[in-house]
């Protein structure tokens, strides 16, 4: 047997020192001036301003898309081809006279539920895989985390592709697959983060009270560690909106009419050289998305280190 | 009082004269927060004369670093200075740009921080950090300064400066440390210096040497010192002037002599009636022995007790753990013994006070003995019965017997939790009395600490270092355990806090008949609340034995060298024979 006790600690991509511990008992600020710093600080600048207004509109897209456009995504005028961008269709036509403003609203609610789907299940199992593995160490710790780095050690677009071929095409299973794919890295952060918490004192104090593991998990450590995690998550909700396109523009995702992110920009590259707006609409709208959620994100990170 | 105040002759009399060398009048410093200003220091007034220790004592958060900082111009962020003013020998300081004060700072006034293990630059040999102090101000050209430096290393004190200069930080010891940061604050000779609390992360021995040091710095070249402390022990054997602060004021200033023998402010009184001497003993000691420990109101777990016999609570034998050390070969792997045989009995009603330097094991002891280390070898008997090897649900019966009490109450309380939480985690984990009692079970029990009902209510956080270390104490309690092991439990406690929380132990002891493990590094709160003492060095117990008679003759060297480092002996015993320093 192999003493896999003394394993090194691996920084996660995203390992940041820990949050200074409150040794010298200074009152922590209180709770109405932090909210009021953490939201209002930001906002201030137009940047996130821009962002949150973005998400917010696309989250309305997705949620309610008929407030947004009167125009069905899937139906067309078939005297209507091919009209440019203008104040009748915002975003002009495609090559079955649909509008593709509408398009593109109904196909938010497809990609951001792919985008939540998958960050949801990263989240669950890198959660999962990193307390088991940081809290219970041993052979636990040495086998999921051999695991995680060969899942790491793949490159990440064909990692998702040997599962989408696994499970068949559609968005859910695209959701899958992204999702599967970076649980490694969430499973590395909070392995990193609970090793961190299981040495504090007020852990060892709860085993001294007789606590069991399955209450000091939850209760515990869990609040503790959880933090830069989600930070993660976060950082990441940009990356897996493009990489749930990208592969749907791969034609992965929901088959053609499904007004898909990704399978719009697809549709549009036959007529790139004569209707560009097939193309660079939907996907100037993915990269706006993107921009504003990392932007975003990394506000939230930064204001979480400071706090 | 000559005995206490060395040779004042010796100081340049040319700066005896005439206008102190420091003069601090109505200095009022703020710190800006979310709400509002929040003042630190409100209306101080200070002189410090050259040739002299002046010491600035206060709690925490009594306004006393914010004062050191405003003298070098180093307030945090935030921090300003509203009013008053500050005069170096006769020029006024408050209110200099950025680029005048790096003309004062180290040339005129030396800082010597705090925490000797953050104050240095961990990249750099500490040769080079002195040497930059000579060349900022001009005082060295390149090629000298290196020389020069390990001339100052080798004034203050270091062995061996050559090489040392050459070394780096983490190569050094604390006091070594503390030695070079000395040597970078009277590199420029100033005629301040301020110490910010410099001996506060040493050993006693280690304090003791640096602060004769710094005695002899004061008294041979008539520098001015004005030392920031929270230890009255200390200020009673060196300064000349004590300022005494408390909630961000000077209650009481004057002459040393004065403010400690004949105290006028009740802060004054109440700070030197709390500060831990190895002489003035706890009123418990003429209590009877440990016959019959009264009725505990924690009825089920001690059966044991009514059969006690002979036989000791606990006893330990030859228990011995080591841990790898991480050297600079690989293949070779080393380990440091941390605890090296040790062994002691401890009756039930009885203290143990066990005392050592940082590293000395005394930690380590405590955690074999709660199963919270693996022992490799020795024996931890409790009532008879080997507890060394327990795991799994014997560990946790034994938890119900022996309750651990951590050093920092600020962070052996979960944050995320309230009082209420807090206390009933034991209760419901063992599952003692039914869920509808276990409220007033935790009333009872912050009762039993004396916190106010109510307490239950609020969080950790919201609670002060005395506050949280008695809600630690009650969560330990509710257990209703026989022996206590309390790991340096009042060390990161204010001196009238730290009064209060052994009082309380004492209390404790006396209603509950526990036994205590007491572990510190200080002789001085070991000597308060101990029936019998152990001496720890190097993993060894050197010497143990009653407390009376260890702390009146003790006879391992080491113990006497431990007794002697006690600071606050001098002054208080009304000076003995204490001139040997200069």
């Amino acid at each position: 047997m192999t003493n896999p006790t003394k394993t090194p600690v691996a920084p996660g991509p995203a390992r940041e020192p820990g949050p200074a511990q409150d040794q010298d008992g200074r009152q922590p600020a209180r709770e109405p001036a932090r909210i009021r710093r953490t939201l209002g600080a930001p906002l201030r600048s137009p940047g996130v301003t821009l962002s949150v207004l973005v998400l917010l509109l696309v989250l309305g897209w997705a949620v309610v898309p008929e407030w947004f456009t009167g125009r069905s995504p899937l139906t067309g005028t078939p005297g209507e081809r091919f009209r440019p961008p203008g104040t009748e269709h915002l975003f002009g036509t495609d090559q079955l006279g649909r509008d593709i403003y509408a398009r593109v609203v109904h196909g938010a609610s497809l990609s951001l539920r792919a985008t939540v789907a998958a960050l949801l299940i990263a989240l669950v199992g890198g959660v999962v895989l990193g307390l088991v593995a940081g809290f219970f160490g041993r052979w636990a710790d040495a086998a999921i985390m051999r695991i995680v780095e060969i899942m790491l050690s793949v490159p990440p677009v064909l990692l998702s592709l040997t599962i989408i071929t696994a499970l068949g095409f559609g968005t859910g299973q695209v959701a899958i697959a992204i999702g599967v794919t970076s649980v490694a890295a969430f499973a590395r952060v909070m392995r990193a983060e609970v090793l961190r918490v299981r040495t504090a004192p007020y852990v060892e104090a709860a085993i001294l009270c007789g606590t069991r593991w399955w209450r000091i998990l939850p209760r515990y450590i869990l609040p503790a560690a959880i933090g830069p995690v989600l930070a993660l998550a976060a950082l990441d909700f940009g990356l897996v909106v493009l990489a749930i396109s990208s592969l749907s523009f791969l034609g992965y995702g929901e088959p053609p009419p499904a007004p898909e992110w990704g399978a719009l920009v697809a549709e549009g590259r036959n007529y790139l050289a004569t209707s560009w707006w097939l193309t660079t609409l939907p996907s100037l709208t993915v990269t706006v998305v993107v921009l504003a959620a990392n932007r975003l994100s990394r506000v939230l990170e930064a204001e979480g280190r400071n706090r | 009082m000559n005995v206490v105040n060395p040779a004042p002759g010796t100081a340049s009399p040319a700066e005896r004269t005439g206008t102190p060398l420091l003069a601090v009048r109505g200095l009022r410093i703020g710190y800006r927060t979310s709400d509002g200003t929040h003042i630190a220091v409100d209306g101080l007034d200070l002189t410090a004369a050259a040739g002299q220790i002046t010491a600035v004592v206060g709690e925490s958060g009594s306004g006393k670093s914010s004062t050191a900082h405003a003298l070098i111009g180093l307030l945090p962020a935030g921090g300003s200075v509203l009013g008053g003013s500050v005069r170096l020998q006769g020029e006024e300081l408050t209110g200099l740009g950025e680029r005048a004060w790096r003309e004062v700072r180290g040339r005129r006034v030396g800082l010597i921080p705090q925490d000797p293990g953050l104050s240095l630059d961990p990249v750099k040999p500490v040769g080079g950090q002195v040497a930059e102090v000579l060349r900022v101000h001009g005082l060295a050209t390149r090629r000298d300064a290196t020389a020069r430096a390990v001339d100052l290393l080798a004034e203050a004190g270091l062995p061996d400066p050559a090489q040392r200069a050459r070394q780096y930080p983490h190569e050094l010891s604390g006091g070594m440390r503390q030695r070079v940061l000395i040597a970078i604050a009277t590199a420029a000779r100033p005629r301040l210096l301020v110490a910010d609390e410099p001996t506060s992360a040493l050993d006693v021995t280690v304090q003791r040497q640096i602060l004769d040091h710094l005695q002899g710095v004061v008294t041979t070249t008539g520098t001015a010192m004005l030392l920031v402390t929270h230890d009255l022990a200390v200020v009673a054997d060196r300064a000349q002037h004590v300022v005494v602060m408390s909630q961000a004021r000077v209650v009481e200033a004057g002459p040393a002599e004065q403010v400690l023998t004949d105290p006028q402010h009740p802060y004054t009184r109440r700070l030197l009636a709390d500060a831990p001497t190895i002489t003035a003993r706890a009123p418990r000691r003429d209590r009877t022995d440990n016959t019959e420990p009264p009725d505990a109101p924690h009825d089920s777990t001690s059966p044991e007790a009514t059969g006690a016999t002979a036989a000791p609570l606990l006893r330990v034998t030859g228990l011995t753990r080591a841990f790898p050390v991480r050297g600079a070969g690989l293949s070779r792997r080393r380990s440091r013994t941390a605890v090296d045989g040790v062994g002691f009995e401890l009756d039930r009603g009885e203290t143990l006070g066990l005392v050592g330097e940082s590293g000395s094991g005394k930690s380590t002891t405590a955690r074999l003995i709660l199963g919270l280390e693996r022992a490799d070898s020795g024996a931890v008997l409790l009532d008879g019965a080997d507890v060394t090897t327990v795991r799994g649900a014997a560990r946790r019966a034994l938890h119900r017997r022996i309750q651990f009490v951590y050093q920092n109450p600020y962070a052996s309380l979960n944050p995320r939790f309230t009082v209420e939480e807090l206390l009933t985690e034991p209760l419901r984990n063992h599952r003692i009395g039914a869920k509808e009692q276990w409220g007033a079970t935790v009333r009872r029990l912050l009762a039993d600490v004396a916190l106010p009902a109510g307490t239950e209510r609020r969080k950790a956080a919201e609670l002060s270092g005395g506050q949280r270390q008695r809600v630690a104490i009650a969560r330990a309690l509710a257990l209703g355990p026989e022996l206590l092991v309390c790991d340096e439990p009042v060390s990161a406690l204010d001196v009238t806090v730290q009064a209060r929380i052994l009082e309380l132990l004492i209390d404790l002891q006396e209603r509950h008949g526990l036994s205590y493990l007491f572990i510190s590094h200080d002789l001085a709160v070991v000597a308060q609340v101990s029936d019998r003492i152990a001496v720890m060095r190097d993993g060894r117990i050197v010497e143990s034995g009653p407390a009376d008679e260890l702390l009146r003759s003790p006879s391992h060297p080491y113990t006497k060298e431990l007794l002697a480092a006690v600071p606050g002996d001098r002054r208080i015993n009304s000076a003995t024979e204490d001139t040997s320093w200069s």
